[in-house]
């Protein structure tokens, strides 16, 4: 019997953790993802599942206490808006650097600095060019509804331990704070694994195990690199998704992300009742992003309009996915403004097709 | 059949659970929803208002800037929305603390004293059950079972011996909506 | 000559098995090799080695997971005891140790150690004391003692512009979560004595679920200061110990009662 439930989507992430089996949530309060460990603490998570919640003194702590729990290999994550994120960072490129696996979630507000507590993509370059110091990547998701919310949630947590690697889900305050239905997975249990790399106490006759992100000799961090970027070669050869509507005769062609892709929906869907061509496709793994689709795409359009909520940040790795081959142009609003199906439709009229 | 709603009014008057209330009736439906709020400072004693969408089809954009129905609880509210429902649409208010009266005639614009209401009922809780019954009403896309269905969800059960009261505020809000201006 | 007193019945000391192999990186006379090994030793007499999950912080002894034959996390600059609360979180029966430096425990992390200590978290927090930035050549330090030269403070340093040195311990203290809360030395044999009997109260205390255990160990950097170790002993003695005075600072409660 399926279980459906209304959910705005913080809600729905943080069921979606605990029916994944999480072992541990370190978080700080914040607009617009507060929901998140509101609805962890109300859950008892403790009697529930044995699950831990524990509302830290700050993100960085926060982030930290996830360090230590992941380095002992349980299932840990963290959640923040964009400001906490950036707070975050220190401790993102540690557990990247340390390869833990964790989940962090952003639900993005505008930005820079305090910025506004209304929904933004601004975190795009944060969560997949870096964000944190050195060469690193997290897998980031981005959902689109409150349902891939509880999809991506377990699915976070599974590529994370695939990889040993910090997966982010990129939501943002549409989807947070949204309603919608969603159906929910089974609980799954929480796991007792002995991992050779987790720090659970010696084991006799075997060395120590150490989590540590530090290397003394620089050839041996250059090790540490290739090993990463080897790493990444993998995720990107195997878990790009991406969604497609209407491309098969598409002469033109839209490009967003999360919310956006929702709002970009409805006007690829206006026109196409004009009469013109268009077509959307949605990258749902931000990192890795689906590079080859865009190319392969690109011989048959006339151009492409990347919607976001930012002021232009997807659409450098569109451009890069296309090499040239056909024009790529960008609309946006931002600081937490939300873009209109008519005004994207409009973009599009002027700057792809009369363009 | 896709209805795009905006619930506007003070914070108190039940505005989000308005919302809340009709998604959740349309999942008992079987239809399609989404509800999105107006969040942050402004919901602190301010206005609050919140988008509703009930569809038999898949909902692309949650967000929304018109609307086939406008429900309007306050006078800034009023100024706010009654520009954002599309021709032909419908506008209900709540005709207490209005100032000024809807002036446009590309609209249906229909009017509930359901405040005067609640106090008949001896409950003003039920203030904004009143509403949803105008508005269903005048745009039947629910059946009344679904709607108990929905509040039983929304409720917490310690609340559930108060689904009949609800369900006869309902019914009144059925009974009192007048309209006032028709394009039929 | 050396050879024939290489004998099983001559040995008069022995290193802790929970001390690995690898060499000490820290420089002679500083106090951090002592510490270790009366803290590896504590894990060993209490038969605690594959319980045990330490942290390390940044600093001097941030290599500390090379010298503990025991699991260890490498936690960045001053988050030891945010590190150590998820730790402990999700492995409450294990024992749990940061062990920190002045920079990273009463600087950059003080917000992890005052909120880890008011939590009460049950781990133990080893805090070295020297008043100096050591790896990074010899800044000043929160606990810089008013007066004293360093890198940057090289006219000694001024309350006006740079503040006084923190008592971190007495701070601590003031909080209801810490259980057991001391301050020790280990530039001499009894107070290595007494340090260690610290140490090992701290960590069995941890079975018993009351609290943070904290243990400033006031320490010395013959590098930094610019002293032989001895000169640097007694120059600790002179001026760290008036301004840090060693003892117990705060008691269990019913240990307190007796």
């Amino acid at each position: 019997m399926k279980e459906l439930r209304l959910m705005k989507g913080n809600e729905a992430l943080a069921e979606a953790a605990i029916r994944a089996g999480a072992d541990a949530y370190f978080g700080y309060p914040i607009t617009p993802q507060s929901e998140v460990i509101e609805y962890l603490m109300a859950a008892r998570t403790e009697d529930r599942t044995g699950m831990i919640v524990l509302q830290a003194e700050s993100e960085i702590a926060a982030i930290n206490m996830v360090y230590g729990a992941a380095g002992c290999g349980k299932r840990a994550f963290t959640s923040s808006s964009s400001p906490g994120i950036s707070l975050k960072q220190e401790g993102i490129s540690y557990i990247a650097g340390a390869e833990l696996p964790c989940v962090i979630v952003n639900v993005v507000r505008g930005g820079p600095g305090l910025g506004t507590i209304q929904p933004s993509q601004s975190d795009y370059f944060q969560s997949v060019k870096g964000g944190g110091h050195g060469d690193y990547k997290l897998i980031v998701l981005a959902p689109a509804t409150v349902q891939e919310s509880v999809d991506y949630m377990k699915l976070a947590f599974e590529l994370a331990f695939k990889y040993r690697n910090p997966v982010m889900i990129q939501s943002d305050g549409i989807i947070g704070q949204m309603m919608e239905k969603v159906e929910l997975f089974e609980q799954m249990p929480r796991l007792e694994p002995d991992y050779e790399w987790a720090t659970t106490g010696k084991k006799p006759g075997k060395p120590s195990t150490i989590v540590t992100s530090l290397q003394l000799e620089s050839e041996e961090q250059e090790k540490v690199n290739h090993r990463l970027q080897a790493k990444y070669r993998e995720v990107e050869k195997n878990e790009v998704r991406y969604e497609q509507f209407h491309c098969e005769d598409a002469e033109y062609l839209f490009t967003a992300f999360g919310s956006s892709a929702r709002i970009t929906r409805k006007a690829m869907e206006m026109a196409r009742e004009k009469g013109i061509k268009v077509g959307l496709l949605r990258p749902q793994t931000l990192y890795p992003f689906p590079s080859k689709a865009f190319y392969d795409l690109a011989d048959q359009l006339k151009g492409i309009l990347c919607v976001e909520m930012n002021a232009g940040q997807m659409i450098e790795d569109v451009r890069l996915s296309v090499n040239g081959k056909t024009r790529v142009e960008h609309f946006g609003r931002f600081g937490g403004v939300i873009p209109n199906p008519d005004e994207i439709l409009k973009a599009f009229e002027q700057k792809i097709i009369g363009g | 059949m896709t209805e795009e709603i905006i619930i506007a009014g003070f914070g108190g008057q039940g505005v989000l659970s308005m919302g809340q209330i009709l998604c959740y009736s349309g999942v008992m439906q079987n239809l399609e929803v989404s509800w999105m709020p107006s969040y942050g400072p402004e919901m602190r004693g301010g206005t609050a208002n919140c988008t509703a969408i009930i569809s038999d089809s898949e909902i692309s954009s949650p967000v929304l800037h018109t609307f086939d129905t406008a429900i309007v609880l306050n006078q800034p509210s009023m100024d706010k929305f009654e520009d954002a429902v599309k021709p032909g649409g419908l506008l209900i208010y709540e005709s207490n603390g209005m100032i000024r009266k809807p002036r446009r005639k590309d609209i249906n614009i229909c009017v509930i004293n359901a405040y005067d209401e609640s106090i008949k009922m001896k409950n003003t809780k039920v203030f904004n059950m009143i509403v949803i019954g105008g508005f269903l009403k005048i745009k039947p896309i629910l059946d009344m079972e679904h709607v108990i269905l929905g509040l039983k969800k929304v409720l917490p059960e310690r609340y559930h011996h108060l689904i009949p009261l609800n369900e006869q505020a309902i019914r009144k809000g059925m009974d009192i909506i007048q309209t006032e201006h028709s394009l039929n | 000559m050396a050879e024939n007193l290489i004998k099983p019945e001559n040995l008069v000391y022995k290193k802790s098995g929970i001390m690995t192999d690898r060499v000490l990186h820290y420089c002679p006379g500083c106090g951090h090799g002592t510490a270790h090994r009366i803290l590896a030793e504590v894990i060993e007499e209490l038969g605690i080695q594959n319980e045990t999950i330490g942290v390390a912080p940044v600093g001097c002894s941030v290599l500390a997971y090379y010298y503990f034959d025991v699991d260890m996390q490498e936690a960045a600059h001053g988050r030891a005891p945010a590190v150590a609360t998820g730790i402990k979180r999700v492995m409450p029966e294990k024992y749990v140790f940061t062990y920190q430096g002045d920079g990273d425990l009463a600087a950059i992390g003080t917000a992890e150690t005052i909120h880890a200590c008011n939590r009460g978290e049950n781990i133990l927090i080893v805090f070295v004391n020297n008043g100096i930035y050591g790896m990074t050549g010899g800044q000043m330090a929160p606990t810089t003692l008013i007066g004293m030269k360093s890198s940057t403070s090289p006219f000694g340093r001024d309350i006006k512009t740079m503040g006084s040195p923190i008592k971190m311990t007495e701070l601590v203290a003031q909080l209801p979560g810490t259980y057991y809360v001391t301050r020790q030395a280990v530039h001499k044999p009894a107070n290595v004595r007494k340090a260690k009997k610290a140490l090992k109260k701290a960590l069995e205390y941890q079975k018993l679920n009351k609290g943070t255990c904290f243990v400033e160990i006031v320490s010395n950097c013959p590098s930094n200061w610019k002293m032989t170790p001895v000169q640097s002993n007694e120059w600790m003695e002179e001026n760290m110990f008036p301004y840090y005075p060693l003892g117990d600072i705060k008691l269990p409660q019913d240990e307190n009662k007796k």
